[in-house]
């Protein structure tokens, strides 16, 4: 019967391909078009004035964490949280979503793309550090987050303690996996989030962990066989950045999430993006203020 | 500096995982290597047969695309390493270590049964000829006769593909092993303001690895130059 079914998907899909790319069947993901605000440039300072003048913004996300920034291979666009509110910022500088250019930023590149102007601006999960700090522009937080664990729907691992000198899956590099050495377990790195999900499944190690924001997208993906288990052991603030060069930014940044904490649409975008995979939204979180 | 001085243990371990990976799967790919051009050279068609194309599929694949059907594909088709778990000291060998050993020998064998085919192929015929005429076997020319003389010529191109292979370690990265560039990453991500003398310090300890190695290379080759 499953077999039939997947056959009838491959033939349906065989048949549209001819036509358009075969896309997801709930394509409902996609992210709808926000349209810029009516603002005039005059009202902004240094580098902000001028992107709201250009018309034209290039804002840097994640393509691989679902509910965050994500892109499947078949859409134009990325999905998720971060892009909501980046749509948000551009819309506050009087640009239409559409003339966004989404650049793909891992964390790796996220500093260099910034100070050499590839990207104006960076949402891509990016945690506030005092270090960053001292390359880079971080404006918010527009969310605060924590490390939790991934485990098989049948797991007994209630927390991180339950996992002491054993392997623990995240990705290369990430603060996640420092966090994860420093609770005494061990961190295996790999490439990408959803590679850690494949290693969870297969039973290779026992659990993953990063935020848990991200976590709750890969358990919602694969029902009854993952869940996101332990309370928060670290405390994550997810910012916006942008280029130390770039005047007048963080006032803007500031401006515009002040905004859309108050008027509630901070709070809609994270019920549309991070709502179905069953988080609950939370207050908003008190912005840092910015350095002069 | 600051962030490779005050985790230089953390440095150290990495090139550590990356000399454990190193020596292990150099010395497997090395005997595998040995076997693999002993069936290519050898009288029995199939075992040619199969050396050719083995040598010819693998060497033909990205590494990475190796590591990741040991990593992805193997498990689902029952192919595990759990078995492995030896903890000394600071380092734990698991299964994502026995994994990146395993591709790593599988693929680098490939260049190694080739730069020795080059070897094989400079020993004059006469030699086999002779090892033959006093009544040697298959086994016995090979490991008598021919391979001595092989390896001897084969030195320089060996010492290139180990180098390579030292390089390759740093594939197990993305594959759940803590070597070299692993521990880069994790730098860079802390200290990101320290970008470049990380990267710097990072190459600097494989360009010393490469020296030292290429060194002892080149001791052995004039040490065992064939007049």
């Amino acid at each position: 019967m499953r077999l039939r079914k997947t056959k009838a998907v491959i033939a349906a899909c065989g048949l549209t391909l001819a036509m358009a790319a075969c896309g997801n069947a709930g394509s409902g993901d996609k992210g709808k078009e926000v349209a810029g605000k009516d603002v005039k440039c005059s009202d902004f300072t240094g580098r902000a004035a001028e992107i709201c003048k250009a018309g034209k913004i290039t804002i840097g996300v994640k393509f691989d964490q679902p509910g965050l920034g994500f892109k499947s291979a078949t859409s134009d666009t990325p999905t998720g949280f971060d892009v909501e509110v980046a749509k948000i910022l551009a819309s506050d500088l009087g640009i239409d979503s559409k003339d966004i250019k989404w650049e793909e930023t891992i964390s790796d590149n996220r500093e260099p793309f910034l100070q050499q102007g590839k990207v104006d601006l960076v949402l891509a999960s990016y945690s506030i550090t005092p270090d960053r700090r001292k390359v880079v522009g971080q404006a918010g937080p527009y969310m605060v987050t924590g490390q939790q664990l991934l485990v098989p729907a049948d797991s007994k691992v209630k927390d991180i303690s339950d996992l002491k000198g054993k392997e623990v899956c995240s990705v290369t590099g990430s603060t996640s996996i420092d966090k994860i050495n420093e609770k005494g377990a061990k961190g295996v790195g790999f490439e990408s989030y959803s590679e850690c999900v494949q290693k969870v499944l297969d039973g290779t190690v026992s659990a993953m962990s990063t935020d848990g924001t991200i976590l709750a997208g890969f358990a919602a993906q694969n029902e009854g066989q993952l869940k996101v288990v332990g309370d928060p052991f670290s405390e994550e603030r997810i910012g916006v950045g942008y280029s130390k060069k770039a005047t007048g930014m963080c006032d803007f940044i500031n401006k515009s999430l002040t905004a859309a904490f108050d008027d509630g649409t901070w709070a809609k975008a994270f019920e549309k993006t991070l709502g179905p995979s069953g988080v609950d939204t939370p207050t908003p979180p008190t912005l840092d203020p910015c350095q002069s | 500096m600051d962030a490779v001085t005050s985790n230089f243990d953390l440095f150290l371990k990495g090139f550590g995982y990356t000399l454990f990976l190193f020596l292990i799967s150099g010395l497997l790919s090395l005997v595998l290597g040995t076997l693999l051009v002993a069936c290519r050279v050898g009288p029995v068609a199939v075992l040619r047969w199969a050396g050719g194309w083995y040598v010819t599929l693998v060497r033909s694949t990205p590494l990475v695309v190796v590591f990741a059907f040991f990593q992805f594909a193997a498990p689902m088709l029952g192919i595990r390493f759990g078995w492995v778990d030896v903890h000394i000291g600071a380092f734990d060998f698991t299964s994502f270590f026995a994994i990146a050993v395993v591709a790593l020998t599988l693929y680098t064998s490939c260049f190694v049964c080739e730069a020795l085919r080059s070897g094989v192929n400079a020993v004059p015929l006469g030699q086999a000829e002779a090892a033959r005429a006093i009544g040697l076997t298959f086994g016995g020319t090979m490991s008598q006769v021919i391979l001595p003389q092989a390896f001897r010529a084969s030195v320089p191109p060996l010492a290139s593909v180990l180098i390579a292979l030292i390089k390759n370690t740093s594939v197990a990265f993305i594959f759940g092993v803590g070597e070299a560039v692993a521990q880069m990453r994790i730098m860079t991500n802390n200290h990101s303001s320290e970008r470049t003398t990380i990267f710097l310090a990072y190459a600097a300890g494989y360009i010393l690895i490469v020296f030292v190695f290429s060194f002892l290379a080149n001791r052995l080759e004039r040490h065992w130059r064939v007049a």
